[in-house]
């Protein structure tokens, strides 16, 4: 859909007055992508930073939905506005969704002070999309207090969600047990807090025992992910998940963490835009693809190496300090 | 970039089975469609609000019921209400021929679907809703 200026600036307008159906439509043109979604980013991004971002990720089914909804109530009832976010994976099939997370949240429905959000990953890889985080920020910019990332993980460890959030929960299951061997390192380096769900399951106490350990693992002085034990449909447990993302928030305002960590976040960002940015240059430049093509042909004919052709296709074409 | 259409699909209502539904959604998820699932017992403006909140591109009810006579002409004024009346609404489940033409008659509402329709022939419908895109691409 084409957005005219006049459109996108009424939206901005009645965004900036609390409309939720614009902000809602400001998110579609931000999924889009194109100019009209950097339009819309680079007006929103100055009231972006204010809002606590909390993700919570982990395997399919460990009831990652569940507990969004009962932190949800508990944020509501201390006053503060919640967006969510919450991302399924894409069928690599069809390139179709099914984004169930709204059956399981039930007790935001009717309260103006809770948006939540279903997006669909859309190929990107397990963890979270990037989409995701700009969809993060319009929520920020729309004012919400705290903003919760709800997305799959944990299969392949993403070390990326990190930047994606303050504060990052693992979802887990008793069940869980077996993948988490392989990934003691990966999920230690993304856990803030460790939530072992269904918690009433067998397997549970001794299981959480192994996470308590892994958790140990971190360097001296380094914050120590505690272990929160949770049965989320009963709503048990929920006050300890409360308590230690509280505890982490004051880590990190204390520690001083809490900034390097935006601001590690947002050199990334940084840097993978002006990649892309430079990317597309670069393919969209007649004389990069002429150099591009020739080296290719001298490949495919035996005259010169892949290794050599990229490295000179670097020399002639790339950024200045590689001429 | 395109996003592939984006159909929020809600079960009003006071009864409790929601099958259809759910092979419904996975049929238009296999159609490359990306579908919100409200779940079961949903009041008009518990579809609305969801409705405005994932600004879907098509909103679908499933009624079992008997109730379809209030419940999709409540929840189409409801989303004109809020500033949707540019999303079209369809509906599905037990209608007979005769209601079904009288909703058909309420702008807004595109289709009305009977018992023995065919999940093709939702999508074919669907899709041709949105002649500008594809689904999936």
């Amino acid at each position: 859909m084409m957005q005219t200026p006049d459109l996108l600036a009424d939206l901005l307008a009645r965004f900036s007055s609390g409309d939720v159906l614009a902000a809602s439509r400001l998110m579609s043109i931000v999924e889009r992508g194109g100019a009209a979604a950097e339009t819309v980013l680079d007006a929103l991004f100055t009231k972006t930073g204010r809002a606590r971002r909390i993700a919570l990720t982990g395997p399919g089914g460990a009831g990652k939905s569940t507990l969004v909804d009962g932190l949800t109530r508990r944020l509501r009832t201390a006053g503060q506005t919640v967006g969510v976010v919450a991302e399924d994976p894409t069928s690599p099939f069809s390139g179709g969704a099914v984004l169930g997370d709204r059956v399981r949240m039930t007790h935001a429905v009717g309260d103006a002070g809770v948006f939540v959000r279903s997006l669909a990953s859309r190929g990107s890889e397990t963890g979270i999309s990037p989409l995701a985080c700009e969809l993060a920020d319009v929520l920020d910019a729309f004012g919400r207090d705290v903003v919760l990332l709800e997305t799959m993980g944990v299969g392949q460890v993403e070390t990326r969600i990190r930047f994606a959030a303050d504060t990052v929960a693992v979802v887990m299951t008793p069940e869980s047990g077996d993948e988490v061997q392989s990934l003691k390192a990966g999920l230690l380096e993304v856990a803030d807090v460790f939530v072992l769900n269904k918690s009433d399951r067998p397997g549970a106490h001794a299981f959480a025992a192994d996470l308590t350990a892994i958790a140990g693992l971190r360097r001296r002085g380094e914050w120590v992910p505690p272990v929160v034990q949770t049965v989320g449909k009963e709503g048990r447990g929920l006050d300890a998940l409360e308590s230690a993302l509280e505890s982490h928030l004051q880590y990190l305002a204390e520690t001083g963490r809490g900034e390097l960590r935006r601001r590690d976040a947002l050199r990334e960002r940084v840097r993978a835009l002006a990649e892309d940015a430079w990317r597309e240059a670069w393919w969209r430049d007649p004389t990069a693809r002429a150099e591009f093509d020739g080296m290719l042909e001298r490949v495919a004919v035996g005259a010169l190496s892949p290794y050599r052709a990229a490295r000179e296709i670097a020399r002639n074409l790339g950024p200045r300090t590689t001429r | 970039m395109k996003r592939p259409i984006k159909v929020l699909l809600a079960k009003p209502g006071l009864d409790g089975h929601d099958r259809g539904a759910k092979v419904i959604a996975n049929a238009l998820r296999d159609a490359g469609m990306e579908v919100v699932y409200t779940g079961l017992h949903q009041t008009p403006e518990m579809i609305v609000e969801a409705a405005v909140q994932e600004d879907a591109d098509l909103v679908s009810v499933s009624i079992l019921s008997g109730a379809h006579m209030t419940l999709i002409p409540g929840v189409r004024e409801l989303m004109n209400a809020a500033g949707l009346g540019d999303v079209r609404l369809i509906a599905g489940g037990i209608i007979p021929d005769e209601d079904a033409k009288t909703l058909l008659a309420i702008p807004g509402v595109a289709g009305v679907f009977g018992p023995g329709i065919s999940t093709r022939d939702v999508i074919t419908f669907i899709e041709g809703l949105f002649p500008a895109r594809d689904a999936g691409a």
